[in-house]
């Protein structure tokens, strides 16, 4: 094992693939010049040089559409949207076009892209910058999307995305970047759409994903002092997203809370809640708990956004309710 | 247009200083953390706003740029207390601390944002033109945006339309030399960015941005262009950023030579030359501009700073015009 960013994971799955298939280039805004907004290129220009590592204009609908029609035509392309935000200038490309061709030309075409960068919030960057589309994403038949937590895998699953012959939606985090974790020296692939308990527990399940787990393992640790032990579940993957996994734990513990950095109208555990009550309704013990951002666009001002973000207090609350212990 | 007298240069002189200094105010107190998120300064651009605002009909004409945002909407007539404050996240701010930085509005001084989405701004500037036309008002918009945001797809859709319906907007173009750490030649096959009017047949020029008089001229020009409803123009006004992009840029992309050298042409020595050549002030009166200034920044973070913290309902009271809208709840 060795210890490294998530930047460093993110940029070493990258070159690790670029350099075993010739056809995989990396485009987006400051990704090669710059080494990319958040230095998870960095490097990758000295290596692979202009050709396949491509700094474009802010122009997020033309290269959208342009990786799209190059992946039509062989070519296997990374994109990465400085963050998600700005995916909804190309997302007509994403939807309309990457989620469909397969399916539009009878399978004719495959589009075998990534399309990364960094999702929700960070910091106080307010209404604009502060978004999580997670479940948009998902919500769209033909597109598969990767949400990891720590480095080991984020390295694991982007090379599987890059891999994938279908669409990928890879969402990382402005404020994971600089997170250090262990990551397993050679090759490795972790596949998508399997979820892994990050910690095993008897009393609730916790199912999150992304950099927001943090703060279910910040809760866990406290209320294990309490003698309450929590089985945290890491989708890893959104869609597909691992049924199995959740339901398997939810029968053990009978209780299941779900921490979702996003709106909570029809979001990620909203999929989960229905799934479980239909699948596992005598199993539980207390009605379902997910804790989510607020169903207003961010806010800039520190106060407002402290409230308006969940965290590790409000996992210990959900919990505690689910056990009837509040 | 209005005359360009010695008044004029004073209060340029001032104006232009005091966005300097506010600017500096803010890249301090943010690194006090006082002010968080990303933090845009204007600072070397200020002769584009000064020669704007002075063609402007400051009764009726309206506003709208990108994030970079914090002097423009002083300019209009806010009170820069409360752009301070919206900066620190205060109830007092111009937004009640929901916008911060980048989304700074005032629908009082006809200031339209504040807008974080690169090129996001475009049409929504012809479209408070749009609005002018159909309503009769006889006012322009001055619409800005970056030299990185006019290959956005944006700006062709709506420069189309703006020239088809002929609409009351000036869209300027401040190219200040990068967008983030992308330079102008990096980011297309040609520099000469008015020329993008020429495909649609827009009046279009490139202008000298570093003297206020020189922007005024040109400004008025289109503006009264505009005025008159023959429709749009393009001007694609030449500065320079001093400053990062933001506050975590290493700037890696250009030279320290280079900006020193660009800083030579400084728009605020070069009003203040003027005001010299011409024997308009003193010393001791520009000394006093200074002052002035200095402590009008003072004041301006002092009331920011002992502002309170907008109520966690404010949250939800201006997402909706509805009054009682069933929002979700998200945490117990
Ligand atoms: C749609 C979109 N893409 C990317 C970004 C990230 N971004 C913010 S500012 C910027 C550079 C814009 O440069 P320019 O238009 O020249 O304006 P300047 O910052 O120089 O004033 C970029 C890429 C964004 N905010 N919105
Ligand atoms: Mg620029």
């Amino acid at each position: 094992m060795k210890t490294i960013q998530f930047r460093e994971a993110i940029c070493e799955a990258m070159s690790e693939e670029m350099r075993r298939d010739e056809s995989i280039y990396l485009m987006g805004e400051e990704v090669a010049e710059y080494n990319g907004a958040y230095k998870a290129s960095k490097g990758m220009l000295d290596e692979f040089g202009a050709k396949r590592v491509i700094d474009t204009p802010i122009a997020e609908l033309g290269f959208a559409g342009i990786a799209i029609g190059s992946a039509m035509n062989g070519n296997r392309p990374i994109v990465e949207y400085m963050t998600f935000n700005f995916s909804l200038v190309g997302i007509d490309q994403i939807i309309n076009n990457a989620a469909k061709i397969r399916q539009m030309s009878g399978g004719q075409f495959n589009c075998p892209i990534v399309f990364r960068g960094p999702t929700a919030s960070a910091g106080q960057l307010a209404a604009t910058h502060s978004q999580a589309f997670e479940n948009w994403f998902a919500n769209t038949p033909g597109l598969k999307v990767v949400v990891p937590s720590n480095p080991a895998d984020a390295k694991g699953l982007l090379k599987s995305a890059i891999r994938d012959n279908d669409p990928v939606i890879f969402m990382e985090s402005e404020q994971m970047y600089g997170d250090k974790g262990e990551v397993p020296e050679g090759e490795y692939l972790i596949p998508l759409g399997v979820a892994e308990i990050k910690r095993k527990g008897t009393d609730v399940t916790i199912v999150s994903f992304g950099k927001i787990i943090k703060d279910a393992y910040k809760a866990a640790e406290e209320l294990a002092k309490e003698g309450i032990e929590c089985e945290i579940i890491d989708l890893r993957t959104v869609r597909p997203m691992d049924h199995d996994a959740i339901l398997t734990s939810v029968k053990k513990t009978n209780r299941l809370v779900i921490l979702e950095e996003a709106w909570p109208f029809g979001n990620v555990a909203t999929e989960i809640t229905y799934q479980v009550q239909s699948q596992a309704f005598d199993y539980l013990d207390a009605p379902i708990v997910k804790i989510n951002t607020a169903d207003t666009p961010a806010p800039y001002s520190p106060e407002l956004l402290k409230e308006w973000l969940p965290n590790s207090d409000d996992v210990v609350k959900a919990v505690k309710k689910v056990m009837y212990r509040d | 247009m209005k005359k360009i007298t010695k008044k004029t240069y004073l209060d340029w002189y001032e104006n232009m200083l005091f966005w300097r200094k506010f600017e500096d105010k803010l890249a301090q107190v943010y690194i006090n953390q006082k002010v968080r998120g990303f933090l845009h300064l204007y600072n070397g651009q200020e002769a584009v706003l000064a020669g704007a605002l002075h063609a402007m009909d400051l009764t009726k004409d309206k506003m709208i740029t990108a994030y970079r945002n914090h002097v423009q909407p002083i300019g209009m007539g806010v009170d820069p207390k409360k752009v301070m404050a919206e900066l620190y996240g205060k109830a007092t701010g111009t937004s009640q601390g929901l916008g911060g930085s980048m989304h700074i509005f005032s629908k009082e001084h006809r200031f339209y944002g504040g807008h974080g989405i690169v090129g996001g701004q475009i049409p929504l500037g012809a479209g408070l033109a749009f609005g002018d036309k159909y309503q009769g008002n006889n006012a322009v918009t001055l619409c800005y945006m970056g030299d990185g945001a006019v290959r956005q797809g944006s700006l062709h859709e709506t420069f189309n339309m703006a020239m088809l319906w002929k609409l009351p907007v000036v869209f300027c173009c401040e190219n200040n030399g990068y967008a983030m750490g992308t330079s102008v030649e990096r980011a297309a096959n040609h520099t000469d960015i008015w020329k993008l009017g020429l495909g649609y047949e827009m009046p279009c020029k490139p202008v000298d941005g570093m003297k206020p008089e020189v922007v005024a001229k040109e400004m008025d020009e289109a503006m009264e262009r505009a005025r008159r409803g023959e429709g749009p123009t393009f001007l694609e006004i030449r500065t320079y950023r001093y400053r990062g992009h933001s506050m975590s840029d290493a700037q890696h992309y250009r030279t320290k030579e280079e900006v020193a050298k660009k800083q030579e042409e400084d728009p605020i020595d070069y009003v203040l030359h003027q005001i010299y050549d011409k024997k308009w002030a003193t010393e001791a009166e520009i000394k006093e501009v200074n002052k002035r200034v200095k402590d009008l920044v003072s004041e301006c973070e002092k009331f920011a700073e002992e502002s309170p913290y907008p109520d966690k309902s404010v949250m939800y009271d201006v997402v909706y015009d509805q009054d009682n809208y069933p929002f979700l709840p998200h945490k117990l």
